[in-house]
């Protein structure tokens, strides 16, 4: 090969890289493969992600509603299944209690211009997920409903339970109360927002040990028990979608639901314009005498398996850049409460902002919590259908989560 | 036969039964032998977008550690079958001393997960096995009788309970059963009962998921009888019909005798299929109100929020298997003796 050969070949190579690099938003090799929970919100961002396919790089994205069942299989592979994926506080602590995200402030320092300080996820000063979206589950009700009705927007749970109370003697609506009671997670999910309500702790300071079997607990069995009173039925079997289908069918009048489903059931699909024009949102209301609301503060982000090479790692990191940038969140303002910098609040997440303004907790990140939470999901619909007492109910979740606390190795 | 013709033709499927069923049975049950390693713990402080908090992590490298130099996790023995979780030693103890009655001590042992599970489990078994073969049989005796032309698209039609996937047919009934399903509003008008719902009890969601069974299950009785149905031998019925007997007496006497083996096999198929009942539950999302031995298993796979139990599912899968074995005993048993007076 002679120079001027030589001098070709090269030339085209830079001219290669540099489309390459448009085309793949600054990556220039590596194969990202994310994996996602399968909402609005994160739909938008898995657009403009796959928008950086092409090129020298490669990024796909797999939304799944499972995604949270999948993470930990998927990143003990080696190399990884999925080089990124979605996290919650909930899930971020199940990678990490096998050690299985890695550290992203090398990535950040190179790449990460345009994260606010927030948005860092730091754990022992390392910065293992970035944080794109608030979510939490709070107050929807029908102004029209309540007016009707003649009360005001209930501020506590008493105050729901009055509203419903009137609604029904009104005649208005048989089951004014909604909510994600159906058995396993959603159920325990519940259980975690009221108890937090109450000012409840779920363990012994420091330790492993369960501490809900207390007046706090039975408080809070008591008025989810009185919820579901003015509940359809079939509560027990009624997730988000099932609660926001009942909503847009205009069956119910307050619901404690999540900020992420607030677009969905004012985007003028799925139900009348009397039912949208009159779905109102407020914090999640505060619970027996309380000064916090009963609900517990979500951030969805992105981590990256340890396992994933230094390229593809980098190739991910980009991606997702480019999938939570400030032009994504412009574009999609109503989806979520983004915590994207410069996005703007949007009208439909009052009830998010509202309740972490309150003083809301955070879920709690600690590495026990899922087996707490799979032990109250398990065990709570003997209490609510009248089996058992509240106090006996405490004492199998405390007796369940025992059990499968010691097989994990955290007791 | 000679051994060694006798072994030539056996080793392939021996090779096969070890490799693809005692081998995977007993790493199942080696693993249902241990528990995860102790976590080491450590407090660190976590930041995010509500603000800082001291919180306690796993630290991954001391962990990683212990697992390196175990890999199997910790003996753990019978532990994980004893616990609360399956077979509950102490919990029954403690049940029997302070019971104040039988009512009672019942209603203690039912409230653990294990116990409930198999409760309904073999409610299910035992209601569900018996009624598939009496509506198979009677299927396939009405078909069997139909004129010809008839007899393909009614064999058609009765299978499709079957052809559709368990997990599909019961959501599709789910919502069917619906109180604003067509089903359930049906159900509400003939009951005059406007709160009446499938889903809410625990006595209706169990006769649903009992229905279910026996709706899915038919058709596979149904189908075995009517092949065993076009070999009932001609002349003994027709020396029967001679000889006066009505077609209930040559029902009995002839066709029910003849279809014994068939039966015996639907049972078999049946009691295990049965026992293992897990899709309708998921799709009825009857976990509130029914649960089964399978669906433990898948729960504790599943885990909550990553935190899955691989001990505990290995043990309910040993203790299932156990199950099966039980149920079958008597059947094989029977099976086995008639065979040895035949030959």
């Amino acid at each position: 090969m002679n120079m001027v050969s030589k001098l070709a070949v090269s030339a085209a190579f830079v001219l290669a890289g540099a489309s390459t690099a448009y085309a793949g938003c600054g990556i220039a090799s590596g194969s990202a493969k994310l994996l996602a929970n399968d909402f609005p919100a994160s739909q938008a961002i898995a657009a403009a992600a796959t928008a950086c396919d092409g090129g020298g790089a490669s990024v796909t994205v797999n939304l799944n509603k499972d995604h949270k069942d999948l993470i930990v299989a998927a990143f003990t592979a080696n190399p990884p299944e999925f080089t990124a994926s979605h996290v919650t506080n909930s899930t971020l602590v199940a990678v990490m209690n096998d050690g299985l995200a890695q550290p992203l402030d090398g990535l950040i320092a190179k790449h990460g211009g345009g994260i606010q300080d927030m948005q860092k996820i730091t754990i022992d000063g390392k910065v293992m997920a970035v944080a794109f979206m608030a979510n939490a589950q709070h107050l929807f009700y029908r102004k029209d409903i309540l007016d009707a009705a003649g009360v005001d927007v209930p501020g506590t749970y008493e105050g729901v339970l009055a509203a419903a109370k009137r609604i029904r003697e009104k005649g208005l609506m048989e089951y004014p109360i909604a909510g994600t009671y159906k058995a396993g997670w959603n159920l325990g999910e519940e259980f975690v927002n009221m108890y937090l309500g109450h000012g409840g702790e779920f363990f012994k300071p420091g330790s492993a040990q369960p501490a809900i079997n207390n007046a706090k607990g039975v408080a809070t069995l008591n008025m989810m028990k009185a919820l579901t009173e003015y509940m359809n039925p079939d509560y027990l079997t009624h997730d988000s979608n099932a609660v926001q289908a009942e909503w847009e069918a205009g069956n119910v009048a307050m619901t404690n639901l999540w900020g992420s489903r607030a677009g969905a059931v004012t985007d003028g699909e799925g139900s009348t314009a009397e039912i949208e024009s009159n779905t109102m949102f407020a914090a999640a209301p505060t619970v027996s005498g309380g000064s916090i609301p009963a609900t517990t503060l979500w951030w969805d982000g992105f981590a990256i398996a340890k396992n994933a090479s230094a390229a593809d790692a980098e190739a991910s990191f980009l991606a997702v850049m480019n999938g939570i940038s400030p032009a994504m969140a412009a574009s999609n303002a109503d989806a979520a409460n983004w915590l994207i910098a410069g996005a703007k609040p949007r009208p439909a997440g009052k009830g998010v902002v509202d309740s972490a303004v309150g003083g809301a907790s955070p879920y709690p990140m600690l590495p026990y919590m899922g087996a707490m939470h799979g032990a109250i999901g398990a065990e709570l619909a003997d209490f609510l259908q009248g089996k058992e007492s509240a106090e006996q109910a405490l004492a199998d979740i405390e007796a369940a989560y025992v059990a499968a606390a010691t097989e994990k190795g955290f007791l | 036969m000679p051994h060694r013709t006798f072994i030539s033709f056996i080793w392939p499927s021996a090779l096969a039964m070890i490799l693809f069923i005692a081998l995977p049975i007993m790493s199942v049950g080696m693993q249902s032998m241990f528990i995860s390693h102790e976590q080491v713990i450590e407090t660190v402080e976590n930041c995010g977008p509500f603000g800082c908090k001291t919180v306690e992590v796993v630290n991954p490298e001391a962990t990683a550690q212990l697992r390196a130099d175990e890999p199997l996790g910790r003996f753990n023995g019978l532990g994980t079958y004893t616990n609360r979780n399956h077979l509950a030693f102490d919990e029954i103890g403690l049940a029997l001393a302070e019971a104040t009655g039988p009512a009672d001590f019942l209603g203690r042992v039912l409230n653990l997960p294990f116990y409930k599970a198999l409760a309904f489990t073999l409610t299910y078994t035992f209601i569900v096995t018996p009624l598939v073969i009496i509506l198979g049989f009677v299927i396939a005796l009405a078909v069997n009788r139909i004129p010809g032309m008839f007899k393909g698209p009614t064999i058609f039609f009765s299978l499709l309970p079957m052809i559709v996937t368990p997990l599909i047919g019961s959501l599709v009934l789910f919502w069917m059963i619906d109180s604003k399903g067509i089903i359930g509003a049906t159900l509400q008008l003939l009951f005059d009962n406007p709160d009446l719902s499938l889903k809410a009890s625990t006595t209706l969601t169990w006769l649903t998921l009992i229905v279910y069974g026996i709706w899915h299950s038919a058709p596979f009785a149904f189908v075995v009888f009517y092949a065993g149905l076009q070999t009932v031998p001609q002349d003994t019925l027709e020396s029967a019909m001679i000889d006066g007997a009505s077609r209930w007496q040559r029902v009995r006497h002839v066709v029910i005798p003849h279809l014994m083996p068939l039966a015996v096999f639907v049972t078999l198929i049946q009691l295990m299929d049965n026992f293992r009942v897990f899709e309708p539950i998921i799709g009825f999302n009857a976990q509130a109100n029914a649960t089964s031995l399978s669906w433990i298993i898948y729960n504790d796979l599943r885990g909550s929020d990553g935190a899955m139990l691989f001990g505990s599912a290995a043990a309910t899968s040993m203790l299932t298997i156990i199950g099966v074995c039980i149920l079958l005993a008597p059947v094989v048993l029977r099976t086995w003796r008639a065979n040895r007076r035949a030959a």
